[in-house]
């Protein structure tokens, strides 16, 4: 990862996202809820809308022109999507309506046939509800249990014991790359060698990794990857599932319908080969379509560029946020160490009031657990105030937040 | 106070609110004047759920009127939950019940607290009215 990084002009980006034009309240709007979901540049908007104009057909169906090019057209994406990821083939992507989806399709497909009672779930503390919920299902029908890998203080995987609890009969490790409550960037290649040493299969969920920094499923050597597009610059309601291979071979389909079939008789129903065998029923064409022209343009700012200007912002963040009277970090200071998420809180204000007050003026934050409650349990308070960046934000909206922060802590004090 | 005074009096003072500063300080000031609850009320019974944050109502018959005491662990929510406390508290539960609740559109509170909370409002609303009507039935049994 040496190669040079070009400086981005922020400004010119944010041309290129028409909703940052916009005022909430009266004041121009500091959008830093994009953890939560991104906003979408015209590239996105252009691309799912020419799509519609000019394109729109049933894919792998028709044998008419527009249902052709219309396969042609997703089916690039999903070479697009794994090119990004660095898989070996582009089957092993499969289109779903985004991680919370992936990680349901591995949990019930692989929970299905590998999954049985007395075995276990390796998940960690830091996780987002979307990647227990699904394993609790799973674990409650095979009587299987979840097990945690905790965290320490400053919002970091403690991994002293993980080589010990591989040996309790796990049979899948589930964890998140980037969390979304803290910002961690989890030591995940430090994981999954662990876990292969024992044989198990990884899960990552990307979701808050792959519009922050370069993932590499083959250098990760990872089994199972979920991210969604919304949160990279794409459309609501289109994600991904990268599995290899043999894994997805390995695995049962997940919903039954059409496309996922190969030949459909009332006795007997064979499957389709992958990646169809997990695609039951139509696409959402558009959604991949524009997930496509997000992919197409992050990798044209380059993920090294973005990583930098978005450190850079995050730096000056965490000093000016610093200097606020009580004002406390939830998870590491280390800004080497997080990627795109703030989580703070300011005395003994409630986060809920901390933020409304915000909103008041112009500033998006989310408030409250984030869909991590046992991470807030952790720390024993009821949310944080959550900053999360993009490469749209700049250092002048870093200084509103602080501006507004400390008028909202007047207020509140 | 009559419910409708108490409502009349929230309007009145918000047509004097020239923004939203003005309006939030105002809801924290009266969510400051609300009487302490007692901790034995804090009960997860008493939570109000479809809200973001903790509030706490309870509702006790005395004389046949109906007195609430709320509490939440923010203070703008806890200055909302005590505009209905002071709106509600001491009339009988037929009062409450047959209350129109005009005040809460009149000065927008649900405009400026974020989505989420509005319904927290209609949870508040609902759990005051339940009270009410639990105790009427109990009125008319006796």
């Amino acid at each position: 990862m040496t190669e040079a990084t070009r400086r981005l002009d922020i400004a010119a980006i944010r041309k290129e996202f028409p909703i940052l034009e916009r005022t909430v309240y009266g004041y121009p709007l500091v959008y830093l809820d994009n953890a939560a979901t991104t906003q979408k540049p015209l590239a996105v908007l252009d691309a799912m809308d020419h799509y519609y104009r000019t394109i729109n057909a049933n894919v792998h169906r028709g044998v008419h022109y527009l249902s052709q090019q219309a396969t042609e057209a997703c089916e690039a994406v999903r070479t697009l999507v794994a090119g990004f990821l660095h898989a070996r083939h582009a089957h092993e992507v499969i289109f779903t309506r985004g991680t919370t989806e992936s990680i349901n399709l591995v949990a019930s497909s692989f929970g299905k046939k590998f999954l049985s009672a007395g075995q276990s779930i390796l998940v960690s503390g830091m996780e987002h509800h979307s990647n227990i919920v699904p394993w609790q299902m799973i674990c409650e029908e095979k009587g299987a249990r979840l097990q945690v890998i905790p965290i320490n203080e400053n919002g970091e995987l403690v991994l002293d014991e993980l080589d010990r609890m591989l040996e309790a009969g796990v049979r899948l490790v589930a964890v998140n790359y980037v969390s979304n409550a803290l910002g961690s960037i989890n030591p995940v290649g430090e994981i999954i060698a662990a876990a292969h040493r024992h044989g198990i299969p990884v899960l990552l969920d990307a979701a808050q990794a792959v519009q922050h920094l370069e993932v590499d499923v083959q250098e990760l050597d990872v089994d199972f990857l979920a991210f969604s597009s919304h949160k990279i610059y794409g459309p609501t309601g289109i994600g991904v599932l990268y599995g290899k291979e043999e894994w997805l071979n390995e695995l049962p389909p997940y919903q039954g319908g059409g496309e996922m079939i190969k030949t459909v008789t009332f006795e007997k129903t064979t499957y389709n080969e992958l990646p169809f065998k997990f695609e039951a029923g139509t696409p959402d064409m558009a959604g991949i379509i524009g997930l496509g022209a997000a992919i197409r343009y992050v990798q044209e700012l380059g993920l090294r560029n973005i990583q930098v200007a978005e450190h850079d912002v995050m730096e000056y963040a965490l000093r000016v946020l610093g200097e606020i009277d009580g004002l406390r970090l939830v998870g590491g200071m280390d800004a080497r160490h997080r990627a795109g998420v703030i989580s703070f809180l300011v005395g003994s204000i409630h986060p809920f009031d901390l933020g409304e007050i915000l909103d008041q003026q112009g500033i998006a934050v989310r408030t409250g657990h984030h869909c991590a409650q046992p991470i807030m349990d952790r720390y024993c308070i009821p949310g944080t105030v959550r900053a999360s960046l993009a490469i749209y934000n700049t250092r002048e909206e870093m200084d509103r937040l602080a501006a507004g922060i400390r008028k909202a802590a007047k207020f509140l004090g | 106070m009559t419910i409708n005074a108490q409502q009349d009096e929230y309007v009145a003072d918000f047509e004097f609110l020239e923004n939203w500063e003005q309006r939030y300080e105002y809801i924290i000031d009266v969510g400051a004047k609300l009487p302490p609850m007692e901790e034995t009320y804090k009960t997860p019974d008493n939570i109000i759920k479809g809200c973001q944050s903790t509030v706490w109502l309870h509702g006790e018959l005395k004389d046949d009127r109906v007195y609430f005491a709320a509490d939440s662990n923010t203070q703008i929510i806890k200055g909302v939950v005590a505009m209905f406390v002071f709106v509600f508290s001491g009339h009988t539960p037929k009062e409450i019940l047959d209350a129109d609740i005009y005040f809460v559109e009149k000065i927008g509170l649900q405009k400026f607290l974020s989505g989420n909370r509005s319904n927290g409002l209609v949870a508040m609303l609902k759990q005051i009215k339940l009270y009410a009507l639990a105790f009427q039935a109990k009125t008319l049994q006796q």
